[in-house]
């Protein structure tokens, strides 16, 4: 069997890939905090408990309505930015106009309740979410073995990103949104309805989060604190990669999932903090991140 | 908060509040009340006092600031049940790791300000948790246990509840007056300047990185103290004490009670302590709810904390008379 380092080839190609699907979560949630921070100024420290809320919508669905899981990829998102929503009309709002740190606390105290509350009702261990039947089974590729699931994960949350930046960068309403990223007030006086665009964005932000949520439930444990650490890895990557740039969200997301896959292969001890480690580097040599533009 | 400015009016309360305080503090264990558990409030009223330092006088909102409490609990912790170390070396040891860590987070995390400073503040506290989950010293998932309080100079035994109780009183006392004389400084001023006004304080020639690390560092080191006495009173150091949901309470603590006044974060303290001693047996995971609803509503309707709008209620009412001691007590924030 071919080796490297002494480790199997196909055991680095399996971490590769697991890393390549935490990627592109990080990805998805990086992206997601990206714009929200871009228009509102909001740190969403609830991020990570939106995830959570999106996989444990999927979860409820199939439990109570037998919902599947392709229409639960489309509700759970949805659902979730409704409430991401609310919470922005009823208080988020209230504090545009104050330093940023206040948005950060206030979805920090957001995540805590959601967290308690599901916990409350669905306690703490976690719960299995079953692989869509479409999915189930491998592709052989000849020199490793690629579980269909996994592909499918980076592809979608890929081609998610992706539609998201060409929103952003290329269209009209991409356009409108950057010019209310710029200046708010000028963009309001040629008639556009900016709290309307404030609120949808918010609602965009933590949907995407939702998504992540459910893509994520059928290869991790749904439960109630599966966001709560994954918030600061996300945090890191956003540091690290400057939350100017959508594309840097992007790239910066899936190269430290692949980094951290790679961890795991030659020093597993160090994979949980192989990302805070980047991030000290980083803020070192470069204190703006590397896409920043401070 | 201009110390500098102290209204006359405002000196004569001031130091009735804090004589009545320190009588109750002096009488709380024969009024009944369970000694353990009031240290254990001295202690998160020390650690939120540090965090005050940081958060209301020089506007760091630091996420991360259980690893300094956590880690100096870790480190006292090993000190004195591995080797043997009497109670006081033990807490300066933990002490001196608190401070170094806090030196090597503040020299990475003052290179970007506001929300991005405390993202990184978060995700190195996180990696210090990480690291002290798999470190063998720490003894992993079931931390240090049966930690002895051993002795002052092997004269004062601190076995006895309330001995230990009024040492750590002593302790706090003097780090309270320590943290008003730092505010009242030249090198207070300092910070405040920077809190108000950064680039400002930048173009008249101040360093001002280093004021700040060093602010970063005088919080760390002290809230190792807390985290020191608080492993020696209970006799544990936990993951908990490094985790995130440390590092939220001490600043809902701060928040809650008032940033940027000297006695805010110990009644912030004293609330949240005493909402989790009674309140986590009696609605279990509720609690985190309680929590969170209490920092929403912090944010949006009660910015001030409950000791800012008791200063400025008292200052709106009191200056009437004089125009220029309503300005000076409202910027009492």
């Amino acid at each position: 069997m071919t080796t490297v380092f002494g480790v199997p080839l196909p055991a680095i190609l399996g971490q590769l890939t697991l890393g390549l699907v935490n990627g592109s979560f990080y990805a998805l949630l990086s992206l997601g905090l990206a714009v929200i921070f871009g228009l509102l100024r909001i740190v969403n420290f609830a991020h990570g408990a939106f995830y959570m809320l999106g996989a444990f919508a999927a979860y409820i669905g199939l439990q109570a309505f037998g919902m599947n899981y392709w229409l639960a990829l489309l509700l759970a998102p949805l659902a979730v930015a409704l409430l991401g929503a609310v919470i922005e009309r009823l208080f988020l709002r209230r504090l545009y106009r104050l330093d940023p740190i206040y948005g950060l606390l206030l979805t920090f105290g957001v995540a805590l309740i959601a967290e308690g509350i599901m916990r409350n009702r669905f306690g703490a261990s976690g719960k299995s979410y079953p692989v869509p039947h479409l999915l189930q089974g491998v592709f052989d590729l000849g020199f490793m073995v690629l579980p269909i699931y996994r592909a499918w994960v980076v592809a979608a949350s890929l081609t998610v990103c992706a539609a998201t930046w060409f929103l952003i960068e290329r269209t009209r309403l991409g356009a409108t949104l950057r010019a209310a990223t710029q200046n708010a007030r000028l963009v309001q006086a040629f008639g556009i309805n900016v709290p309307l665009l404030l609120t949808a964005t918010y609602g965009a932000g933590v949907g995407l989060a939702a998504l992540a949520g459910v893509l994520a439930a059928p290869v991790v444990q749904v439960s109630p604190l599966m966001g709560s650490s994954l918030v600061i890895v996300v945090f890191a990557v956003v540091v690290i990669g400057g939350m100017g740039s959508i594309i840097g969200a992007i790239l910066t997301g899936v190269l430290l999932g692949l980094i951290e896959g790679l961890t795991k292969v030659v020093y597993p001890e160090a994979s949980n903090i192989v990302v805070f480690v980047i991030m000290a580097l980083v803020l070192i040599w470069r204190p703006a991140g590397l896409f920043g533009r401070e | 908060m201009r110390t500098g400015v102290v209204v006359p009016s405002m000196v004569v309360p001031s130091m009735v509040v804090h004589g009545v305080l320190v009588g109750v503090a002096l009488l709380a264990p024969l009024l009944g009340l369970y000694p353990v558990f009031l240290v254990k409030l001295l202690c998160f009223a020390m650690f939120a006092c540090a965090y005050n330092l940081l958060l209301g006088y020089s506007n760091m909102l630091s996420f991360g600031h259980a690893a300094f409490f956590g880690s100096s609990a870790y480190v006292t912790g090993w000190l004195v049940t591995v080797h043997g170390c009497g109670a006081i070396s033990g807490v300066l040891g933990g002490m001196a790791a608190a401070t170094l860590l806090g030196a090597a987070v503040g020299a990475i995390a003052v290179r970007r300000r506001g929300i991005y400073f405390a993202m990184i503040t978060l995700a190195l506290a996180q990696l210090v948790y990480f690291v002290c989950l798999q470190a063998t010293f720490t003894g992993g998932e079931n931390g240090l246990q049966s930690i002895p309080r051993g002795s002052l100079f092997g004269i004062v035994d601190l076995g006895r509840d309330s001995t230990m109780y009024y040492f750590v009183l002593a302790v706090f006392v003097a780090v309270y007056l320590l943290i008003r004389r730092i505010v009242s400084s030249p090198f207070g001023h300092v910070l405040q300047a920077v809190r108000e006004n950064e680039p400002r304080a930048i173009s008249l020639g101040y360093a001002v990185d280093r004021y700040k690390l060093l602010a970063f560092v005088l919080s760390a080191a002290i809230s190792g103290l807390a985290g020191s006495l608080k492993a020696l009173t209970l006799g544990f150091a936990t993951l908990s004490d490094v985790s995130q949901t440390t590092s939220g309470e001490v600043i809902l603590m701060t928040l809650l009670g008032g940033t940027g006044t000297f006695l805010g974060p110990v009644v912030g303290a004293g609330i949240v302590v005493t909402l989790q001693e009674y309140l986590s047996d009696r609605v279990g995971a509720w609690v985190s709810v309680i929590i969170g609803a209490i920092f929403v509503a912090c944010v949006t309707i009660f910015r001030r904390g409950i000791a800012g709008e008791i200063q400025s209620r008292y200052a709106r009412s009191s200056g009437s008379s004089a125009a220029d001691s309503s300005t000076a007590g409202s910027s009492v924030e």
